[in-house]
């Protein structure tokens, strides 16, 4: 049987009278690209960071690749690279130097060929020298995504990696981590970028208040809880909005409906009464209106 | 809940650790390289600090005072200056390190491998002795050109530096973790870790002062590192240097074993 690369079992963590995560289970199979999404204080990085044992739960366990966080949290470390969410550097260094460190502190010595390839990758090659102090915001979150990869870590955990960057860095780091996922390497994924988490992620856990609320792939999230949108422009908006509409701006009336045979009503009824077709719009369902409902109904 | 998607692509292995120690081992590098990369700050500035009391009080003391009978003032404030530099050096090191990657944030980098709190503990406590040792002996190095120091038993002043260094190293350790901010350190510096090194014995043997604070200079412990610390170079001491090997060891067992509790327990580094 294969080993999960994370196996999060009745994980729950208070912190004084707020529960953080209420009994979380998840499973994440290797070479996932899976996504973990949720609003401000779902418990995302609670769980990622009791994941990599930054924070110690009140309950239940987690293993990386069939290792106990706790009681073997060695092994699980190792199997382990975690991109933090903030911008955080130690500015006594070089990039080369910090690789190295932390190349030292997962026991290995050594290593510079695969640090060389990693700098080569993330495009950091010619600042290899530069202390981190001297480096720009986009420069520093790449250092941070090398640092994660030091040890050639099995599973890799961004939590919220394109937060702040521009957009050709967050085109270059999605190219380099997909070639990571495309090599075995199992990714999760924190954003807030939903349209990102969409293009990437086969699989989409969704938290809210400490519990996974939504668990599936991401195609089927897309089927089971997405309506699909007609965006319709007006002579008479009024009329539309009477027929169950939304009304927007410059004469615009946003409908929503559950398959495309819905079409052909909605339009009949428009001529119906009279509302005056000048322009129409067809939405496809989107991760955005999935985290909508969900969150809604939760 | 849906079944985890399994991948074609191959298993990834992480790579080997050379050795269980090497993780140690590089954390105590970082630590050396850290205060070795701004060295004039963390070794030289303390050792001309050091160097500006020796000046200070020998000019105006040295002529008027003798101490055990024999010994010129001046030569018996170079140990104190000495292992007065060990000790707070070994604090700031420790104690600034951590605060500062706790502030920063970057502390993480110590935390997410697979680091024992054993070895952090160690790492730290190390790396702030080496600093102590480093800045104490550049004080007796160029004190040693203008004064004379004898050495009489130069395994006590070993034994009584590296003590202090690593007591001072692991207060350090609890100071850096347990203050939120750079002022709380500023306060356990300057509130706690100053007055009892100043009223230690640095700057007088206390047979010179009244018989009432004579007895509470023995509950300062670090009077007993200086004094045990005095006796490597003089053969003579305040109090017998058995008892303050004592005293200081039993200081180090228990500050260690209630820093090392603290790591285990991940306080204010793994809630």
């Amino acid at each position: 049987m294969t080993v999960l690369a994370i196996r999060i079992h009745g994980v729950v963590k208070h912190y004084g009278a707020l529960q953080a995560l209420g009994g979380v289970d998840l499973e994440i199979g290797q070479g996932e690209f899976f996504g973990l999404l949720g609003p401000n204080g779902a418990g995302k990085t609670t769980l990622i960071s009791a994941l990599s044992g930054l924070v110690r739960p009140d309950g239940g366990s987690i293993a990386v690749m069939g290792h106990d966080v706790v009681s073997d949290y060695r092994n699980a470390r190792r199997n382990l690279g975690v991109v933090p969410q903030e911008l955080v550097f130690d500015p006594f260094f070089s990039v080369r130097e910090l690789l190295r460190i932390q190349s030292g502190y997962f026991g290995i010595r050594n290593n510079d060929d695969w640090i060389d390839e990693i700098l080569a990758s993330l495009d950091l090659t010619h600042k290899a020298s530069a202390n981190m102090r001297a480096l720009s915001g986009g420069m520093k979150r790449r250092v941070l995504v090398a640092q994660a990869l030091v040890h050639r870590p099995p599973v890799i955990v961004l939590d919220e990696p394109t937060a702040g960057v521009d957009v050709e860095l967050r085109q270059g780091l999605w190219q380099f981590i997909r070639k990571l996922n495309r090599d075995g390497h199992t990714i999760v994924l924190t954003t807030h970028y939903l349209e990102e988490a969409e293009t990437l992620c086969g699989r989409i856990a969704m938290l809210k208040s400490g519990r996974v609320v939504a668990l599936d792939t991401t195609a089927n999230l897309l089927r089971r809880f997405a309506t699909h949108s007609l965006r319709v422009r007006l002579a008479d908006p009024a009329r539309g909005v009477e027929i169950g509409g939304v009304a927007g701006e410059s004469g615009w009336v946003d409908f929503s409906f559950d398959s495309y045979a819905d079409v052909e009503t909605l339009l009949a009824r428009l001529r119906e009464v009279g509302a005056g077709l000048a322009e129409m719009q067809l939405g496809e369902p989107d991760l955005e209106r999935v985290f909508v409902e969900v969150m809604h109904r939760a | 809940m849906s079944a985890p998607i399994s991948s074609p692509a191959p298993r990834i292995e992480p790579m080997a650790a050379e050795s269980p120690l090497t993780g140690f081992r590089t954390l105590l590098y970082k630590e050396t390289l850290r205060f070795w990369k701004v060295s004039f700050q963390t070794v030289a500035a303390p050792v001309l600090n050091a160097l500006l009391f020796l000046l200070i009080f020998s000019h105006v003391l040295d002529r008027h005072v003798t101490v055990y009978g024999e010994v010129a003032y001046t030569s018996f404030l170079v140990p104190g200056l000495v292992m007065m530099s060990v000790l707070q050096n070994a604090f700031a090191n420790s104690s600034s390190s951590l605060i500062q990657s706790k502030i920063t944030g970057n502390i993480i980098f110590v935390l997410l491998p697979p680091l024992s709190y054993r070895e952090f503990y160690a790492a730290y406590v190390i790396a702030s002795t080496l600093r102590g040792l480093m800045v104490g002996g550049g004080v007796l190095a160029v004190s040693a050109l203008f004064v004379d120091v004898p050495m009489a038993n130069p395994l006590w002043v070993l034994t009584f530096a590296v003590l202090g260094g690593v007591i001072l190293g692991s207060f350090g350790v609890i100071a850096g973790i347990w203050a939120d901010k750079f002022d709380q350190l500023a306060a356990f510096q300057n509130f706690l870790i100053m007055p009892l090194t100043m009223l230690s014995g640095v700057f007088y043997s206390i047979h010179s002062l009244p018989q009432f604070w004579q007895d509470v200079s023995h509950f300062n412990p670090f009077f007993f590192m200086i004094d045990g610390f005095r006796y490597g170079f003089f053969g003579q001491s305040d109090t017998s240097p058995w008892l303050s090997l004592g005293v200081v060891s039993l200081c180090f067992v228990v500050l260690a074993a209630l820093t090392l509790a603290m790591l285990a327990r991940g306080y204010k580094l793994r809630s």
